[in-house]
């Protein structure tokens, strides 16, 4: 008998299949990983099981019986509880509020009795070793804590079955580390743990079986211990990744972008660029190093032209920017596809050319010009792999990995000297990453300026000519990256070495 | 298949909508005493029956599908145009002086002058929210509502005090060569109805607008502005230009909601004869969901209820007329979300037989 | 697609059932019947459309004319409402209330030369001929206005009255002349404060205007505020009821709005004058295509004086009024109009 089973799981959303003939098992007590590339499907399976999604055919057995799971609460009241890639909690409402909220204890005058809510709380938190101070409120704690309270919130409904969706991309590697301990825990106390991911580094230490998705099928179950990540790899992607494309020497040294002692504020009002200095030369790659929040954001928004700056000068080719406003004629991969890169009731084809839409190869006077715009999203589409291949779908109903692409794809066919690339690969899988690094490497290779921003450090070290590394609002330190090592690195971006004289 | 049983819902949701708010009604209409029967009897034989009846209800659409035009347009940039009443009475106070005052011209300058005032009075109603907006932040929703009183007591002393003729509440007349030629000068059935030449002009404009929602390169960049405002800005889309632009072709396009009244009815402006078209417009709007076309067919449903509350009245109070028509529009909010839910249903049925076959 | 048939089905058989049941009724021979349509203002005014009203009803009673009356909204509303109306084979005589219906009616009454039309307080224009199936029922308003302005003025202690109008428009514009002009001519000291509630038919429905408009007025030393303004005028009621000031109502007889608060009404037949009307249109003497005029020699304007409100106007000022009255009867006094 299996905790979970799944039978011929089908889910369409307009034309495309999302799940085709899925059949799925995991076992009571086991960290079972489900695998695959982005848009394999993984998500939406889960969502069907915790009753987001209802499935246009098959058959869902909990424990061995069979059951209905229309909504959420459905999925609640079997054991099966959720935790999301984006948390929903409410952030001026404290933990015990927040996790009580939707199952509120009452006394028999209807009201709240939160200390006894407390008290269960301090008692799971205590069994799980999940560390979490009842009274604290949401919009202090950080991430890695919130995410321990969302498995908190479950644990309270009594779950026995636990999905988490991507829990990783978003912490740091010590966070990652108590994760994978509060995992553990919640294992050997018989809790039967789902856990999507397509970090396979992760799913080798952590899982006990491994499901692996392609194109909304399933292609394998794998006991962990009698696989490897290259065999996993194969079967995610169905075929072996490539070697990356090498970089060519490039000596030309005409500087694209020219920065000059440039201060910028921030939303809150406070300096969040301070006096940077940067030039980015044609045919080189420049990585800017740092915790995420020093100053990397903002500074990329001066460049695009999308906020204005107070003091010094930036140039983009031979032309100045005007310290206001003004939109700027470069490549730019926004840090939030989904608040800057794209409109997601947009068609594919009119995300397509989103900030091209006045070049005259897209219009006719005022008029759109359809067949020219759809030849050449077409040609995008197929170079990029987005899928599904269709050019009227909404970019709301791709998936994340894909919605990137469609951005890459975008900004990478324009014609400009200057691409600013800000965490390009944030949440990609290693297919599409693979293919936005090459995509970048090509760019320089052909002469393009590139700025890339990045948390990843591997991903900084991997693609940089020079990597230039922000604390606090200020380039403390650019280094070449032959001549330097992630450790040193690393002592620039938490402050622990300053400025060199 | 799919597109066939879509067009099915699409008119069977209306309909299941009258005919369960009939049913509601039909308690209200039996509680005073009345036969239910014999009221709806009358609402539909007066409405539907015959031309002239089809021809009033024309005449009531024309004017709601340029206000809602003129609030779908807004709509889609992102913006709630509430000021669509006080920019038709400034158009259609313009379009009455326009017409009188420069009588002399010919029909053939007189026509188009006459229209183009009618837009530009709008039109300047629209985009002084629009540039407070677009440089201030001010909120259009509050500005809008201020245009509005603030072009109802100016049009009131203009035509109280300034342009008027004695003893009424109207402005005088406009010259002949400005009228638009009635429909019952062409169809002589239609005689009696006030629908006029401007409900083709009126379909005209959505035509256009529809075109220049999504054909064109500005279309697309409204509708960029209105979904996601960042992302707009991201594209290098002028977001204020065109929230001032998009205000300001709301405004004219409410503007011209005047020429049914003034140039193809009374021939003259009158004080209150918009009968809150303007505020109707944002229901036409929102039912249509923005889209011009439907906006075409709300209009002429809309059209149906007014005229038809009108014909009943002679059966029931004024009061229990309007009733019915909010009961109306609330069924078929209701209605359409239901079909929505159902469509979703069928898709997922037709998959489980395909994928079982 | 099954529920669409259905549906389809009941609407269609639905929308038979109605056709058949319309040639039914139509077939059934009827007696004459009268048609009204109001004005903006509409039913329960407790003025002039509720006068316009009473006529209608005394009609049934008294002759046993059955009646029809539409309230309609501004616009194009009132002709196609008038049409309807016209176009009811019954229906022989009707009614437009309001001098908002002029256009409209001299319209109608030219497609329907077969049919007898009546409109209250039609804008009467000697260069515009009447058609000859269409009556003008006009009143002197600033006749009786001139009697309670002279009232007013006798009985005021501060020397300051008020006057409440509803839309700014010649015709109301004659209660006001009329009253200033009375008011003066019995007392040249007394000043008279003019408020207006708009200047749209809306301005006849706005009671928290009329209230507003008289504390103001009451508050600025007015002891006396006559109103011309519809339903509006009853905010002037619950104003004088709240500060014990006196009011003086309009069309009818309004002393049950505010039992002693009520000084006297200026009252205009309305009722009489539709009831007279159908009478005429039913003895087959009615005579269209000219105006009938009620004033005060035909009693077709006055103000009340009864056992109402009898204990708040002493015997000499009655006695005055009356005096005035017979002086404008004979035409010793001119009352303005404008």
């Amino acid at each position: 008998m299996y905790a979970v089973e799944m039978q011929h799981i089908t889910k369409r959303f307009g034309h495309f299949t999302a799940n085709h003939q899925v059949d799925f098992q995991v076992h009571e007590g086991e960290i079972h990983a489900l695998i695959g590339e982005n848009g394999a499907g993984k998500s939406t399976l889960m969502r069907i099981l915790y009753g987001f999604y209802t499935p246009d055919a098959g058959q869902i057995y909990i424990n061995g019986r069979e059951v209905k799971i229309q909504k959420p609460s459905d999925a609640i009241t079997l054991g099966v509880g959720m935790v999301h890639q984006h948390f929903m909690l409410i952030p001026p409402l404290t933990v015990t509020e927040n996790i009580i909220l939707g199952k509120e204890e009452t006394n028999r005058l209807g009201i709240l009795n939160l200390p006894l809510a407390a008290k269960q709380l301090t008692e799971l938190s205590q069994t799980y070793r999940l560390h979490i101070d009842p009274s604290a409120k949401i919009e202090q704690v950080s991430i890695g804590f919130q995410q321990r309270i969302e498995i908190l919130k479950i644990l309270y409904r009594n779950a026995q079955i636990i999905i988490l969706d991507e829990p990783t991309p978003i912490l740091t590697p010590q966070e990652i580390d108590d994760l994978f301990k509060v995992l553990l825990q919640l294992k050997s106390e018989g809790k039967t743990i789902i856990l999507i991911t397509h970090k396979l580094s992760e799913v080798m230490t952590i899982s006990n079986r491994i499901t692996i998705m392609r194109h909304g099928k399933i292609v394998g179950t794998r006991e962990t211990k009698s696989t490897t990540q290259t065999e996993l790899a194969r079967l995610m992607i169905g075929e072996e990744i490539g070697p990356p494309i090498s970089k060519r020497p490039f000596i030309a040294h005409k500087d694209i972008l020219i920065m000059e002692q440039v201060s910028a504020k921030g939303d809150r009002g406070v300096l969040a660029v301070r006096n940077v200095s940067l030039n980015v030369k044609e045919g080189e790659i420049i990585g800017i190093a740092g915790v995420e929040g020093n100053g990397q954001s903002e500074l990329v928004q001066v460049i695009a032209g999308l906020r204005p700056f107070q003091v010094g000068e930036i140039s983009i080719g031979s032309h100045s920017l005007s310290p206001t406003h003004g939109h700027q004629a470069l490549a730019h991969i926004p840090e939030d596809r989904l608040r800057f890169g794209l409109i997601l009731d947009f068609t594919l084809q009119e995300n397509l050319i989103l900030g091209r839409q006045q070049e005259l190869r897209f219009r006719h006077y005022y008029f759109l010009q359809d067949s020219e715009t759809r030849s050449y999203s077409s040609e995008l589409i197929h170079s990029f792999d987005i899928r599904p291949e269709e050019l009227s779908l909404p970019a709301r109903n791709f998936s994340g990995g894909n919605q990137q692409k469609i951005v890459v794809a975008r900004e990478l066919s324009k014609n400009v000297p200057l691409i600013v690339a800000s965490q390009p690969t944030r949440g990609l899988d290693i297919r599409a990453i693979d293919f936005i690094h090459n995509s970048l490497i090509s760019e320089r290779n052909k002469g393009k300026a590139i700025l890339l921003v990045s948390s990843d450090l591997g991903e900084i070290l991997k693609l940089s000519d020079r990597i230039a590394v922000m604390y606090e609002g200020e380039i403390t330190k650019v280094f070449l990256t032959a001549d330097t090592d992630e450790r040193e690195i690393g002592m620039y971006m938490t402050g622990a070495k300053k400025k060199s004289a | 298949m799919q597109t066939l049983t879509k067009l099915g819902y699409n008119i069977a949701g209306p309909v299941l909508a009258l005919i369960i708010s009939f049913a509601i009604g039909g308690i209200f209409i039996a509680i005073i005493g009345k036969d239910p029967l014999a009221v709806y009897s009358q609402f539909f034989s007066d409405t539907l029956g015959n031309a002239y009846g089809i021809g009033q209800v024309l005449f009531k659409a024309t004017p709601l599908i340029f206000t809602g035009l003129a609030s779908a347009i807004c709509f889609r940039a992102g913006l709630f145009n509430i000021g669509a009443e006080g920019q038709l009475i400034i158009g259609a106070f313009c379009i009455a002086f326009v017409g009188n005052v420069f009588g002399i011209l010919p029909a053939i300058f007189l026509l188009p002058l006459c229209i183009l005032a009618g837009f530009i009075g709008g039109a300047c109603w629209g985009i002084i929210p629009g540039l407070l907006k677009a440089t201030f932040g001010a909120h259009e929703v509050i500005n809008t509502i201020m245009m509005n009183f603030i072009a109802a007591a100016l049009v009131n002393y203009f035509v109280s005090n300034v342009f008027f003729v004695p003893a009424t509440v109207h402005t005088p007349d406009i010259v002949p060569a400005a009228h638009l030629s009635r429909l019952d000068f062409f169809f002589e059935s239609f005689h009696g109805a006030p629908v006029n030449l401007s409900l083709f002009i009126a379909i005209g404009a959505a035509l256009l607008l529809h075109v220049y929602l999504w054909k064109t390169s500005l279309g697309y960049e409204l509708r960029a502005t209105g979904l996601n405002l960042n992302a707009a800005r991201y594209a290098g889309i002028h977001v204020e230009r065109h929230m001032i632009g998009t205000l300001t072709l709301g405004g004219g396009l409410a503007g011209l909601a005047g020429m049914n009244f003034v140039m193809g009815y009374k021939h003259y402006f009158e004080l209150g004869f918009s009968e809150g078209a303007g505020f109707i417009g944002i229901a036409v709007a929102l039912l249509a969901r923005n889209n011009p076309i439907g906006i075409v067919l709300t209009s002429i449903f809309f059209g149906i209820l007014q005229y038809g509350s009108l014909t009943i009245n002679t059966i029931v109070p004024k009061e229990l007329a309007n009733i019915l028509q909010a009961i109306v529009i609330l069924c078929i909010i209701v209605l359409s979300k239901v079909i929505d839910r159902h469509m979703v249903r069928l898709q997922k049925q037709s998959v489980a037989a395909e994928v079982h076959a | 697609m099954r529920l669409f048939t259905l549906l389809l089905t009941i609407t269609l058989i639905l929308f038979l059932v109605g056709c058949a049941r319309k040639a039914d009724q139509q077939e059934q021979p009827t007696k004459m019947k009268v048609g009204l349509v109001f004005d903006v203002g509409g039913r329960g005014d407790k003025s002039f459309n509720d006068a316009a009203y009473r006529g209608l009803e005394k009609a049934k009673k008294e002759l046993g004319m059955d009646f029809e009356y539409i309230e309609p909204g501004p616009g194009a509303d009132r002709e196609a409402a008038l049409r309807q109306l016209a176009n009811h084979k019954d229906i022989a005589l009707i009614f437009g209330i309001g001098f908002i219906f002029t256009d409209d009616i001299t319209t109608i009454a030219r497609e329907f030369p077969s049919k007898k039309f009546a409109c209250v307080d039609y804008t009467y224009d000697s260069t515009r001929p009447l058609p000859p199936n269409l009556v003008a029922l006009l009143f002197r308003e600033e006749e009786g206005s001139f009697l309670v302005g002279t009232l007013a003025a006798l009985l005021t202690k501060t020397n300051v009255i008020g006057f409440i109008g509803g839309m700014q428009s010649p015709l109301i514009k004659k209660f006001e002349a009329g009253y200033i002009a009375g008011a003066r001519y019995a007392n040249p000291k007394c000043e008279v404060l003019v408020g207006y509630a708009g200047t749209t038919g809306e301005a006849f429905k706005n009671p928290g205007k009329g209230k507003e408009l008289a504390l103001g007025q009451y508050t600025r030393g007015a002891d006396i505020i006559y109103h011309a303004s519809g339903v509006t005028g009853l905010g002037v009621f619950e104003a004088a009821r709240e500060l014990k000031k006196l009011a003086i109502g309009v069309d009818s007889d309004q002393y049950h709005e505010a039992p002693g608060n009520i000084l006297t009404s200026m009252t205009k037949i309305v009722d009489t004058a539709v009831f007279q009307s159908i009478k005429a249109a039913k003895e087959s003497t009615f005579v269209g295509g000219r105006a009938m005029i009620f004033d005060l020699k035909s009693n077709g304007v006055d103000y009340v004086y009864d056992q109402n409100n009898k204990s708040l106007i002493p015997d000499d000022v009655h006695t005055k009024v009356e005096e005035t009255r017979r002086k404008i009867v004979s035409g010793e006094i001119t009352v303005p109009y404008q």
